[in-house]
């Protein structure tokens, strides 16, 4: 079948025989200042950084006042992602900005094609293994964030360029926490 | 006068928009670094890749100057951009802990997202975790109130801490930066070099 615009034919030829390898990742000081235009972005506009866990508090903080609302509505720490009632707490910046990360990160992994089913690992663990330690890393990551106000979106990129101090501090911490048990958990990267 | 928000150019509800649009840039610029991939994450930790590193440190420093420069100008009111107190005890710990589950579980929030929209099962795995992991929090959260609330510093910068002059503080990351990327790069090559390991 042949298209006035001519792609569906050049797709057409793309697809005989061939399979589309994966692009290589872009160089990381392009992407470095990519990302540096779209924080400073979001200071311009906004006059705020980015984030990540936030919007997970937010999700959780409106699942436990579904559930248990009484209880929720005991503890100060759901009570600051419910807000006061007078709002929807759903309607959070943060929560739509990750459905953007969400979106953003299919589209560029689309174009390059390196959209996958798969579980990244390295060669000496099973997939089992690994998925547990994603479970655990990121429940260990969860509470850390939220001790610390903040993650690497939130407190470091963002509090980092902004030169606050508890944010250089939590950056260095990350470094220091994460070299610190490289050593124990190597056999599931390397 | 920037920030726009703050000047109501515009309202709430279209604020979400704007949220959405830049997460777009966000979850974009993760994906093109290779930080949808657990594994190119945490070799940051074994040294044979340093791309965390120099992705980071080069977003911080262009977006630490372009913040700089249009303060400097007069387009940007710096004093009306957000910037959370700090608590300094319970930010650093946060941040250890927060780098072993890194290492553990291979990604960090933003990135895990970027890496269960790329079809990464341990990226969906991983946020389950960090759903788990905030749901314990909130659960013990008035036994850590009295921790999570201590050692409150304000609104305080390096500029303030350091007792530097704001340009002061740019120039010096600045240079911390490029010393941080040369030795990255030197460091790649004798590692590669070493283990026959390829850098990407």
């Amino acid at each position: 079948m042949t298209s006035l615009t001519g792609i569906f034919s050049r797709k057409e030829l793309k697809n005989e025989g061939k399979v589309f390898e994966p692009k290589p990742y872009s160089n990381p000081y392009v992407v470095g200042f990519g990302l540096g235009l779209v924080l400073l972005s979001a200071f311009l506009i906004m006059g705020r950084g980015l984030g990540a866990s936030g919007a997970v508090s937010t999700v959780v903080a409106v699942g436990m006042e579904k559930i248990a609302p009484e209880h929720a509505a005991k503890n100060n720490f759901y009570k600051e992602y419910l807000g006061d009632g007078t709002t929807n707490p759903l309607k959070d910046w943060l929560l739509f900005e990750v459905i953007g990360v969400v979106v953003g990160g299919f589209i560029s992994g689309s174009l390059a094609h390196r959209i996958k089913r798969t579980t990244e690992k390295g060669p000496n663990v099973s997939v089992r293994t690994r998925l547990i330690y994603a479970f655990v890393g990121g429940s260990i990551m969860g509470f850390g964030a939220k001790l610390a106000r903040g993650c690497t979106s939130g407190l470091a990129l963002t509090g980092g360029s902004l030169l606050s101090l508890g944010g250089w501090a939590f950056m260095l911490s990350v470094f220091g926490g994460g070299y610190a048990v490289a050593y124990f958990i190597r056999r599931q990267w390397l | 006068m920037m920030p726009y928000f703050k000047f109501d150019y515009f309202g709430f509800d279209f604020s979400l928009v704007v949220a959405f649009i830049i997460g777009i840039g966000f979850g974009f610029a993760l994906e093109r670094g290779g930080f949808g991939n657990a594994r190119i994450l945490a070799a940051q930790f074994y040294f044979y890749n340093m791309r965390v590193l120099k992705v980071m440190f080069t977003a911080i420093v262009t977006a630490m100057l372009g913040l700089f420069y249009f303060s400097w100008i007069g387009w940007l009111d710096l004093s009306l951009v957000y910037i959370g107190d700090t608590y300094i005890l319970p930010q650093i710990i946060g941040g250890l802990i927060l780098g072993i589950g890194f290492v553990i579980g291979g990604y960090c929030p933003g990135t895990s997202f970027v890496s269960a929209s790329a079809g990464r099962t341990d990226g969906i795995i991983f946020i389950l975790g960090i759903i788990f992991g905030v749901f314990v929090f909130g659960e013990m959260f008035p036994l850590l109130e009295e921790f999570y609330n201590s050692t409150n510093m304000g609104r305080v910068t390096l500029p303030d801490f350091l007792g530097l002059s704001h340009g002061m503080v740019v120039f010096l990351v600045v240079a911390m930066a490029l010393g941080a990327f040369a030795a990255a790069e030197w460091g790649e090559k004798v590692l590669s070099k070493k283990s026959g390991r390829g850098v990407e």
